[in-house]
């Protein structure tokens, strides 16, 4: 397929002069809603994302109750303004769908165990999108639900890679995911080295599947750092470095 | 559709899976990688431009193709539209209900519409009459008949024979119109996806996994290739993690079962 515009150049530089293997620029921020129980703001790329994480706290409808474990709730949004084309508000079935994989990606590193009979509400707002919102989704949904103080076995890290003119790159952005050759969102939890959610999409080859989900979990590791000192910043204050956190984890 | 109703018969089924499976067993005495019986029958509904009624097990599932013309999406005004769509009959199992879908419901269609668009099995630029206009427009709507696991695959090959066995008029564009001839001319479909679906109980990955073996699963993965052996989409589904080395095994697995899967879906739709 002949391409109007070349996503990569000659020189290994993509549309936004990327390297092939960088990330965009991630900002980060912890506890920064009010009523809720734990909360986060991610920036990623022209990604603008609020999660918010409400309980343990009572289960409605009742009949919904899991007698050994909270029930997670997950809905990922996407604000009607948050596109090029006005969003119908409605969730879509692909809303549904991410809503579905961001909660089993969030679900192994939460223990529900030790909320039996409680709901635990993660709510993902989209309010400006842009290629890897679930990942950003996710990266910003494990902060708010340790923000809130859920207990975890491990925060969950997305971040996506895939192919554009046949080349493996990663964090795919809008225009790449659009106009290249597939994408592929992996989140992990970086200190179990587990995969909590996979999803492939274009046309991979053996070898070029291996190298971009390798590379998604290199990535999730780097923007794991981010977040660790999003949560040292939050609770420690604006000066502390993360090795205080480790100090006072001891 | 995994359904755990019933929690202490579960476990103890469970167990018995997992004792099994170290010994190299299943429950059915399949091998781990040996997916069920597979038929396919073709152009059982007449009215249908392609119709495919596939069982795999017990698990039934009845695909439908209506090609009609219509207007493309505005992102791709080059390419005819191709949409697939399943549906979980309320007759399919005990525990299934009329009504909106289900979550289930929406990713089983979203994930069998991805492995089929992705693979680029249609040329749809082929489908194109008037560029931003007009172009052919193919929907593959699916009826789950009768669930005993594995709905991803069985709905996949449902698929894949219907759009192979379909045929569509010739379209003539006259002067900005189209006009229907009564020559019927195949659906151009130039590649054959083939979903494989694993599930994990205890450490074992199994291939096609039944109804009882989903019950006692923690997790899923379907990737689905095409004929050179490349991954085309995968999806990893249940609240649970999988190892990167458990990935990488799933995905050689799924392209060595899926060879011999795609000869039989070839023979059904020659």
């Amino acid at each position: 397929m002949v391409e109007a515009k070349r996503l990569i150049d000659d020189k290994g530089k993509r549309l936004d002069g990327r390297k092939w293997n960088e990330l965009r620029p991630i900002s980060l921020q912890v506890g920064v809603m009010k009523n809720a129980d734990g909360s986060a703001y991610i920036e990623w790329g022209k990604n603008k994302i609020m999660a918010a994480v409400y309980g343990p706290k009572e289960v409605h409808p009742k009949h919904q109750v899991l007698p050994d474990r909270a029930l997670l709730r997950c809905r990922y949004h996407m604000a009607p303004f948050s596109v090029d084309e006005r969003k119908n508000p409605a969730p879509s079935r692909r809303e549904i769908e991410i809503s579905k994989v961001i909660r089993e990606a969030l679900e192994p590193a939460v223990i529900v165990e030790d909320y039996p009979r409680t709901a635990i509400e993660v709510w993902v707002e989209v309010l400006q999108s842009d290629g890897g919102s679930r990942c950003a989704g996710i990266t910003a949904a494990s902060l708010a639900l340790a923000d809130a103080g859920i207990n975890m076995r491990d925060l969950v890290v997305g971040c996506s890679c895939g192919l554009i003119e046949d080349e493996v790159v990663s964090d795919l952005d809008d225009t790449e995911d659009k106009e290249g050759n597939g994408d592929m969102p992996v989140a992990i939890m970086p200190n179990l080295g587990q995969v909590t959610l996979l999803q492939v999409d274009g046309i991979y080859t053996r070898e070029q599947f291996q190298k971009a989900f390798e590379l998604a979990i290199e990535k999730g590791k780097e923007i794991y750092g981010m977040q660790r000192q999003a949560l040292t910043e939050r609770f420690f204050g604006g000066e502390a470095k993360s090795s205080q956190v480790e100090e006072a984890a001891e | 559709m995994s359904m755990k109703k019933n929690y202490v018969v579960e476990t103890i089924r469970k167990a018995q899976m997992v004792q099994l499976l170290a010994g190299g067993k299943r429950m059915d005495e399949r091998a781990l990688d040996q997916p069920r019986p597979l038929k396919i029958e073709t152009g059982l509904i007449q009215k249908a431009n392609g119709s495919a009624r596939v069982t795999l097990g017990n698990t039934q599932v009845i695909a439908g193709v209506k090609i009609a013309t219509g207007i493309p999406f505005p992102d791709t005004p080059d390419k005819g539209l191709l949409v697939v769509n399943a549906e979980i009959l309320p007759m399919a199992s005990p525990y299934a209900e009329p009504g909106p879908p289900s979550e289930e419901a929406i990713e089983l269609a979203r994930v069998v519409d991805r492995g089929i668009r992705e693979s680029e099995m249609v040329d749809l630029t082929k489908l194109c009459l008037i560029p931003g206009k007009s172009v052919v427009t193919v929907f593959v709507d699916c009826n789950v008949m009768n669930v005993d696991g594995n709905l991803f695959d069985a709905t996949s090959y449902a698929v894949v024979a219907a759009l192979g066995t379909s045929k569509m008029k010739k379209y003539l564009v006259k002067e900005d119109k189209i006009e229907s001839t009564e020559e019927w001319v195949p659906v151009p479909v130039e590649r054959t996806p083939v979903s494989v679906t694993l599930a994990r109980i205890g450490d074992k990955l199994v291939v096609d996994p039944s109804t009882e073996e989903e019950a006692a699963m923690d997790m899923r993965i379907t990737i689905t290739t095409d004929d050179g052996g490349n991954i085309c989409a995968t999806q990893k589904g249940e609240a649970s993690t999988i190892s990167p080395a458990q990935v990488l095994q799933a995905v050689d697995t799924s392209i060595r079962v899926g060879k011999e899967i795609r000869v039989q879906i070839k023979e059904a739709t020659k």
